[in-house]
């Protein structure tokens, strides 16, 4: 065999090859094509070792041949191999995609109680005006909810807030415990521990003796808030009352204030915001006034702060209370205060 | 209360639209819950007086009948009518077609239209209270008095506009007619025009006839009298009867409707006596004898006691003053003299009377509310002349007026400074006192610096006291919207740290994250929930209501056991097959021991959680999990997940509770305080709340006793190290006594040792018995450099050798 002879047949086989090659459709098709021509029997492995025959000084172009065959069949074979592999897991895919419509591994996430959420709302809200959180407890004294809050014993003020009484009785036959009726007594708590200024939101539950219906609840949650220092006026109980409403129900709100009756404050107030729903312009929720009873307020009464030991003549301020479940409802869309205390989950998961 | 337009119309002109008015006097702090136009919607030409002429009864059928109405002008019209009520010779309301009226079959407003009737065309009708919107009686027909004109527009005759007005306890003064006149006056700039009060003084001197004596000065502060003989008592005038029942009270007789549109014009309570059924014309007022009784007008037999204050005559009482009239004097067809009472009672005993006997009256409700004395002789003056004018008869000459204490009028100083520190508005005292002046107040001499005000409350005024309260006055008058608006200036006092409300924010988020949902429930329980929840046994006896709504909320919760497990029933009735996890944040209640003296509860900080059904959601991808149900070790899971959360390390043994199922209960450990309790529920307990089916887990803590571990232990960071970290699994055979705690304080003890977790326990064939096995991974790091293979392996071999001296553990093979 020639040098001639031996490129040439080189350069057919290597046609032939890579021919083939493009014709392959599948990997083991692949492989058995790798064994015969690259294997160590395969006809290129073959032809390079017949070169042997050739004399050695004959040799070099054809040996040349040889490693270019070799190299291009090898590198061909790599490519191949990729486009193949990846056909073949495009196929499997495809074979076995996912319905990625089902539901995932379930992921347990818990909810707060719609009272906690709008306490927290209106303290934070407070919280950007310097009010601080303050607790106080549930089960009071008569001084403390009505007489320290100029409310006297038989007075018709009392007829305001039915009242649930402790059954227990002191040396002179009166009953001194009750389920505080609001949060105000803590005014008096606090004022009495407290150098002005003051500024305090308290949180917390409140009792009445009621009948239930969709409004009214027996056992509720109010927030009172209290700030007395020097030069406090009506006009910084608007202002902070107003700044309230942006913060919780939006920057366009406007409120509005009229004269009403607590005996612990004078002047008193309720504030009422324009409807967030029709936006004033009425519907069920306003009782299509346009306008919504959020909150009584009121500067202090001089009586309160001399209780406790403050000067009303120094120092003035302003004391405000409002209903949370009320709060809650206007701003969910709830229509039944009972569904606060009843725990229906059904309930319960939505906030 | 209800105040009629035309009615207040006689004291002040109306200047604007009833609804602005309405408006005004809300944002005053008289507040108008609803403006009632009565019969304005009632076409002129379509709703007539008409006159029942006659009533034959209906060809086809027993209840209906037809009646024949005059309207007037020669009009006549039979229409068929299905009142019972409806007879010849009555003057009623005729509705002619067209005329838009309440439909009752419909039940929206409609124009009449033409009927047959079971065979007889009518055309109009007679209309109900229901029909016309003045009421919710449909059954009959509205009867009118006899002098109505026949054919007049019924809007004209009956037509009003009607207040509905709330008043707040301290302004007695808008609970009548002329109270609300003088607020329209000061808001709409206009005067009111006081009734006449004068009437001829026929009679002899008064004092001839009468003796009137206080015997308890400190009771009643004032008491004025007249009498009036040849009085005829009957029905009263129309524009009386129609006054009182536009206020809602139903008239009754010319000389008591007098009585009561007096008090409803001036707000004095009055009240008139049969003069000759009081005996030895003699009245006393004095506190009632111990047992006396009276017979009241409602006809009941009230048991009187002192210091309940009494009207009486030289023998037995007459009246319960302030409150009620008696039966033995009351006023009645037979009667020709009248002695009327207009007096002024202390309200704090009137109010203890009414409330002693259960007795609600107008009149109690406005002593208890500190009405002026000085109302007394003027109503009372009013009411002689309008019996006078209503039920004929001579007055005496004179009235009686005892006022054994005279209280004088109210007198604030006002100054411009206080204005301006109350309100944030510097108004000028000319303004300030044009606005008291239209209130009424009168500026009196004052003796004093620069522009200050001293000012003398009008005589219907009670609510006026200090300065303050003329401050409310300027300021609502004005109206609150005018006043201006600044935000808080000053100060903001120094923080103040409150652990308790920051832990249990906290605590929330970290439940709520760990999957669990808040509850909130009653503070308020029931006898049977406490004795289903065993909370009576254990030494505790709750605070209980005095005056329980119902027997449900009768006592304070002492602990949150018995609503956790009613909402869990609650919930597993209505989502049978749902895994509960639930918690809830309050407090519970309990008595502390102090004899009589009032000492409140201590109101302890307490969490509940609970979980009971699936442990996982249903899920295609949970098919093996499916059927397992919640138990102890994932309140656990919770109950340690928290506890990490919130930066507290605790330790648990195992503790005996009577509610909860013995060696599946633990105590939780913060250093050697016990704050609270981990278990399953006993099923005993459970089934007691219908609560069947799947264990319940539990954990309560006590927040309180937490806090106080919690401030002692503030998390710390730790280096992570730079070394890696090597984990071996190791297995154990213990002695089934010997607890995961104490193998893992052994192993722990060991330096290199970082974290050791449990990862499987067996019990079974090949443990032997009274043994189990459980398998630990091991973390083990060096500070100081990587722990090669060798160095492992001598520690484990080490650890080995502990855990078999001190726990006679084995590993197993
Ligand atoms: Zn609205």
């Amino acid at each position: 065999m020639t040098t001639k002879d031996a490129t040439s047949n080189l350069r057919e086989l290597q046609a032939q090859a890579m021919s083939e090659l493009g014709a392959l459709r599948d990997l083991s098709h692949l492989e058995e094509w790798r064994v015969s021509y690259l294997g160590r029997k395969g006809k290129l492995t073959q032809t390079l070792r017949s070169l042997g025959e050739i004399p050695p000084e004959q040799r070099r172009e054809a040996g040349m041949a040889g490693n270019e065959a070799k190299q291009a069949l090898e590198i061909a074979y790599g490519l191949r191999l990729k486009e193949l592999e990846e056909a073949a897991l495009a196929a499997k895919l495809q074979q076995e995609r996912l319905d990625i419509t089902l539901p995932g591994w379930p992921v347990l996430s818990g909810s707060l109680h719609p009272t906690t959420s709008i306490v927290r709302e209106v303290c934070a809200a407070f919280a950007t005006m310097g009010f601080q959180v303050v607790e106080g407890p549930e089960v009071e004294l008569d001084g403390y909810n009505f007489e320290k809050l100029n409310i006297p014993k038989d007075h018709p003020a009392r007829d305001m807030w039915n009242t649930l009484w402790v059954d227990h009785t002191d040396a002179n036959g009166g009953r001194p415990m009750l389920l505080r009726t609001h949060t105000s007594p803590m005014q008096a708590r606090i004022m009495e521990k407290t150098k002005p200024p003051v500024r305090v939101v308290v949180p917390g539950k409140c009792y009445r003796y009621e009948a239930t219906d969709a409004t009214h609840e027996w056992h509720f949650t109010q927030v009172e808030g209290l700030a007395v220092d020097k030069g406090i006026t009506l006009a910084d109980l608007k202002g902070t009352l107003y700044e309230f409403a942006r913060i919780l129900f939006g920057q366009d709100r406007k409120v509005r204030f009229r004269c009403d009756y607590f005996p612990f404050v004078e002047p008193g107030a309720e504030m009422s915001m324009d409807c967030f729903l029709c936006e004033g312009k009425g519907c069920r929720v306003c009782k299509h006034t346009g306008w919504i009873e959020i909150l009584g307020a009121g500067m202090v009464h001089p009586k309160v702060l001399e209780g406790v030991g403050y000067d009303s003549n120094t120092y003035t301020g302003f004391a405000f209370g409002m209903g949370m479940e009320r709060m809650a409802m206007l701003k969910h869309g709830i229509e039944d205060i009972r569904l606060f205390y009843a725990n229906d989950l059904r309930f319960l998961k939505q906030f | 209360m209800q105040v009629p337009l035309s009615w207040l119309k006689k004291y002040v002109p109306i200047t604007l639209p009833p609804r602005e008015l309405a408006h005004r006097l809300t944002m005053a702090g008289v507040e108008v819950t609803a403006v009632h136009e009565q019969g304005t919607q009632w076409e002129r030409d379509k709703v007539l007086v008409g006159h029942v002429l006659k009533v034959e009864p209906h060809p086809n059928a027993d209840r209906l009948r037809l009646p024949t109405v005059d309207l007037g002008k020669g009009e006549q019209v039979t229409v068929v009518c299905g009142a019972p009520n409806v007879a010849a010779g009555q003057k009623i309301i005729f509705a002619k077609e067209g005329a838009r009226l309440f439909n009752t079959h419909s039940s929206r407003v409609e124009p009449l239209r033409p009927a047959n009737i079971r065979g007889v065309r009518s055309v109009g009708m007679v209309c109900s209270a229901l029909e016309l919107d003045l009421g919710q009686d449909q059954e009959g027909i509205v009867v009118l008095p006899d002098d109505a004109p026949i054919g007049a527009p019924a809007a004209d005759y009956l037509g009003d506009i009607i207040f509905e007005i709330e008043t707040t306890p301290n302004r007695p003064d808008c609970l009548c007619v002329l109270g609300i006149a003088h607020e329209v006056a000061a808001l709409t700039g206009q005067k009111v025009t006081e009734p006449d009060l004068s009437y001829p003084e026929d009679g002899d001197p008064i004092v001839k006839h009468v003796a009137i004596e206080i015997a308890d000065p400190d009771l009643c502060h004032r008491y004025t009298a007249s009498l009036i003989t040849g009085v005829k008592v009957g029905p009263s005038p129309k524009w009386l009867q129609d006054a009182l029942a536009k206020s809602g009270q139903r008239p009754i007789n010319n000389v008591v409707d007098v009585t009561n549109y007096v008090m409803l014009e001036y707000n004095q309570p009055l009240h008139a006596f049969d003069f000759d059924k009081v005996k030895e014309r003699h009245i006393i007022v004095r506190q009632a004898r111990p047992g006396e009784e009276l017979v009241t007008l409602d006809g009941a037999t009230r048991k009187l006691s002192p210091p309940m204050l009494v009207i009486a005559d030289a023998h037995d009482a007459v009246g319960l003053a302030g409150v009620m009239g008696g039966a033995n004097t009351e006023v009645s067809g037979y009667t020709t003299a009248i002695l009327l009472e207009s007096a002024n009672f202390e309200p704090i005993n009137t109010r203890r009377t009414s409330a002693a006997l259960k007795l609600s009256t107008g009149a109690a409700y406005r002593f208890e509310r500190a009405i002026r004395a000085e109302l007394a002789p003027l109503a009372l003056r009013r009411a002689t002349q309008l019996i006078l004018q209503v039920a004929g008869g001579k007055a005496a000459k004179g009235i009686v007026d005892l006022q054994p204490r005279r209280n004088p009028p109210p007198v604030v100083r006002l100054t411009r400074c206080r204005v301006k520190q109350v309100l944030g508005a510097d108004l000028s005292m000319s303004k300030v006192q044009s606005v008291l002046v239209s209130l009424g107040f009168t500026p009196t001499k004052a003796e004093g610096h620069g522009d200050d005000l001293v000012l003398e409350a009008p005589f219907w005024r009670s609510d006026i006291a200090i300065e303050d309260d003329l401050v409310e006055e300027i300021a609502r008058i004005i109206g609150y919207d005018e006043m201006p608006t600044t935000s808080l200036s000053g100060h903001i006092p120094h923080h103040v740290p409150q652990p308790m409300w920051d832990l249990k924010q906290k605590a929330r988020d970290l439940l709520a994250a760990a999957g669990m949902h808040e509850a909130i429930s009653y503070s308020l329980t029931s006898h049977e929930t406490l004795e289903r929840a065993e909370v009576f046994g254990n030494d505790i006896q709750p605070l209980a209501i005095a005056n329980p709504m119902s027997a449900q909320f009768q006592y304070l919760r002492p602990n949150l056991r018995g609503s956790m497990f009613e909402t869990l029933a609650a919930n597993w009735r209505t989502s049978p097959r749902d895994g509960l996890r639930l918690f809830e944040i309050g407090r519970a209640y309990l008595p502390r021991q102090a004899g009589h003296k009032a000492t409140l509860p201590d109101e302890r900080e307490t969490l509940i959680a609970a979980f009971a059904g699936r442990r996982f959601p249903l899920s295609w991808l949970a098919k093996e999990q499916a059927g397992q149900d919640m138990s102890f070790f994932d309140a656990k899971g919770v109950l340690e997940s928290l506890l990490s959360g919130l930066g507290v390390e605790t330790r648990y043994e195992p503790a005996e509770d009577s509610a909860l199922l013995t060696g599946r209960a633990a105590r939780i450990l913060c250093g050697d305080q016990a704050v609270g309790a981990v278990g399953e529920v006993h099923p005993r307990i459970l089934e007691r709340f219908d609560l069947t089916g799947a264990p319940v887990a539990i954990f309560e803590i006590d927040l309180a006793k937490l806090l106080e571990a919690a401030a002692r232990t503030e998390k710390r960071y730790s280096t992570a190290g730079r070394f890696p970290e090597s984990a071996r699994d190791i297995a154990l055979v213990v002695s089934a006594d010997v607890s995961s705690e104490s193998i893992e304080a052994v192993i722990k003890r060991h330096k290199m040792v970082r974290r050791i977790t449990p990862f499987d326990v067996f019990v079974g064939s090949s443990v032997a018995a009274g043994k189990r096995s459980i398998a630990y991974q091991i973390v083990f790091q060096s500070p100081k450099d990587t722990l090669t293979a060798e160095q492992v392996s001598r520690a484990l071999e080490d650890i080995l050798r502990q855990l078999q001296r001190e726990l006679g553990a084995e590993m197993r093979v």
